[in-house]
């Protein structure tokens, strides 16, 4: 075993690139649940999301245009969850495993050639003095674009739910939608805009895993990222800058219990990779003794007879 | 312009039927996916649905038939006592895995003895171990309200980095030659689960049947089975009836849990043969699509099992003779979920073809 092997300001770098499928996936998400609704189809939507960026990553070259089709093909199956979930008024919970099943055996068929394959590399961020700097250069200023695009996202989240009309509309239905829906407002229109949105970032945060993080294709890579991230945003009480904190604390965990994997710890290594999730479990026990900032009206069906 | 008009009852007969339509549809648009592949469509639907019946090799393929549908009934019954009741335990992959290893452990520390004892210990093992793992997602909801969706999720990739550890380590055949995986229990007469292999016979489709019997008595004669229902259909008026739900809740996880734990000793006695690190198939998510397909009821998750058993073992052929990949079964399993959903709209709500202004 050999701990001084890991080096602290990797660690910190390889934090930020585990974090940020979470985070997008989170944050996704966290809209969604904000307008009320539950979408439990994200480990789905992200492990689609993986395979069609990679896939036009690779017959493109391009790994951005990859992961705008990565963003588009979450979103597209998230247009079937809304379509189950407000116009068809199934249950939420059974139409979100529907997508998440679905899309795993979707991915897997799409994936069929592109296993062992590498994609095109997407350019880090270089900038002339600044990247060179000893400590904060590798850990503040030469990552992915996609990485500070998820960054941004938090930022621009917490800004609309917070100073827009938009972002208070989309609250109004998320706690109450018979009232929103007294006001005049749309709540099927809210709601499956949140869903889109979801979809979207939850495909984009597929994609970086598929082509940034790890990046290759194998069935099933996503392994219960999305799940996490659902998780994530109960930790985060449905607060954005919150999903940010937990996304690198998750991310923290797993960047270690990988270095600790490497070093050659004494724990078997099958121990050492049940940790996020464990750890996963025990956030939730602590976090769910204060549901206040749940949206009221969560995972309840609306239709405008009733 | 369409409208939803809310039925005052569900509709019975649509209830009954909308599984059956969800299944045709299932089948043209899994046609169109085949077709898309480049296979013939008809040709492979039929691979599918007709020849393990009544193919040439039928023989061969009507005791799988059995082997594949018991654990997904067995896993089914369970899950469809919690999700009526509004409890989702989606982490039965991981109960039936620990299942698998608990009741394979049991076993396995008194090799190479020919007790009787035996076999019934290891049911025991594995019933408990597959409830044990669903009492800590049904602990915690209980004490701190956390959401069992998660935990139990959560615990199936525990439960499946303990299978790699299992039988790599703990469970490894001393005389394997290095290589990962338990002894083979199917081959040792007193652990085995099969009661006549030729046939598919193993003691986990006696458990599925008893099973299915017992969950329709519950369901239909025992008052538990009703408070479970009410639980679901009006968790208000259930809390005045003064049923606890915390009761509810240990029951339905423990009980699905059970079943699922079950169903994985079964397996690994028997049609898997030794705990190894691939011995989890996914029988636990296909039984969430089987419950559903079901209708939740006892009856109707026996056919829906055996539906989907009829496109495991059809997808089997369909990949080794027409080279259909396998991810296509699980797409077609999937779709099968959506439709079935969507259709479910009929069965609450007339639909409604109103020219917009009259009325």
């Amino acid at each position: 075993m050999d701990l001084s092997a890991i080096n602290p300001v990797l660690l910190i770098a390889s934090l930020m690139v585990a974090a940020t499928p979470l985070l997008l996936a989170a944050i996704g998400e966290l809209i969604v649940e904000k307008s009320g609704v539950l979408n439990l189809g994200v480990e789905g939507m992200m492990i689609t999301g993986a395979i069609a960026g990679f896939a036009v990553s690779v017959e493109t070259g391009s790994p951005y245009v990859g992961v705008l089709a990565a963003a588009f093909a979450g979103a597209a199956l998230s247009l079937l969850f809304a379509f189950l979930t407000q116009f068809a008024l199934a249950n939420q919970v059974a139409s979100g495993l529907a997508l998440t099943l679905f899309g795993l055996g979707l991915s897997a068929l799409m994936g069929q050639g592109y296993v062992g394959v590498r994609p095109p590399e997407m350019a880090r961020l270089d900038m002339p003095v600044l990247s060179d700097l000893p400590v904060v250069g590798p850990i503040l200023f030469s990552h992915d674009p996609i990485l500070y695009f998820g960054i941004a996202l938090t930022a621009g989240v917490w800004a609309f739910l917070k100073f827009t009309r938009g972002g208070l509309i989309l609250r109004a239905v998320g706690e109450n939608h018979d009232a929103a829906h007294a006001l005049g407002y749309n709540v099927m229109r809210v709601r499956v805009l949140a869903i889109l949105f979801g979809g979207a970032c939850a495909g984009v945060g597929g994609a970086y895993i598929s082509l940034i993080r790890v990046p290759q294709w194998t069935e099933g890579m996503t392994a219960g990222i999305g799940w996490i991230a659902l998780a994530l945003v109960v930790f985060a009480s449905w607060k954005p800058w919150r999903a940010l904190l937990g996304a690198y604390l998750f991310g923290g965990i797993n960047v270690l219990q990988l270095n600790l994997q490497a070093a050659g710890v004494a724990i078997p290594v099958e121990y050492l990779a049940m940790s996020p999730y464990l750890i996963t479990i025990l956030v939730l026990v602590i976090m769910s003794a204060d549901k206040s900032g749940a949206p009221a009206s969560l995972g309840r069906s609306f239709h405008a007879s009733q | 312009m369409i409208a939803l008009e809310k039925r005052p009852e569900p509709s019975r007969l649509l209830a009954m039927g909308t599984p059956l339509i969800a299944v045709i549809v299932t089948m043209i648009a899994g046609g169109l996916l085949f077709a898309a592949l480049g296979k013939n469509p008809f040709e492979a639907i039929r691979t599918i649905f007709w020849d393990p019946l009544f193919g040439e090799y039928a023989f061969y393929y009507r005791p799988q038939l059995l082997v594949k549908g018991a654990p997904l009934v067995l896993i089914a019954i369970g899950l469809s006592l919690g999700f009526r009741a509004g409890i989702w335990n989606i982490g039965a992959e991981g109960q039936y895995t620990m299942g698998a290893i608990c009741g394979a452990g049991v076993g396995l520390a008194f090799y190479p003895s020919e007790s009787v004892l035996i076999f019934p210990a290891m049911v025991i093992a594995g019933a408990l171990g597959g409830w044990a793992w669903a009492m800590i997602p049904a602990l915690l909801k209980v004490k701190f309200g956390t959401n069992e969706i998660l935990v139990s999720l959560m615990l199936v990739y525990v439960a499946e980095q303990l299978l790699a550890s299992m039988s790599l380590g703990l469970l490894k055949n001393p005389q394997g030659f290095g290589f990962p995986g338990s002894r083979n229990i199917a081959e040792w007469d007193a652990a085995t689960s099969w009661i006549a292999q030729d046939y598919g016979m193993h003691w986990g489709v006696v458990a599925a049947m008893i099973a299915v019997i017992m969950a329709y008595v519950l369901l239909n004669r025992h008052i538990l089975g009703f408070n479970i229902r009410l639980t679901g259909e009006a968790p208000r008026a259930a809390r005045f009836a003064g049923v606890k739900p915390a009761r509810l809740i240990l029951f339905c996880l423990g009980m699905s849990g059970m079943l699922a734990g079950l169903a994985g000793l079964f397996e690994v006695a028997g049609p898997s043969g030794q705990v190894s690190i691939d011995f989890n198939v996914g029988y636990g998510f296909t039984a969430i699509i089987v419950a559903f397909l079901g209708r939740l009821h006892p009856v109707g998750i026996l056919l829906a099992g055996l539906l989907m058993a009829l496109t495991y073992i059809g997808g089997d052929i369909a990949e080794s003779q027409m080279g259909l990949p396998a991810a296509a079964i699980q797409v077609f399993q999937g779709m099968l979920l959506f439709f079935l959903l969507a259709l479910d709209l009929l069965t609450n709500y007339r639909v409604k073809f109103a020219v917009k202004g009259a009325a």
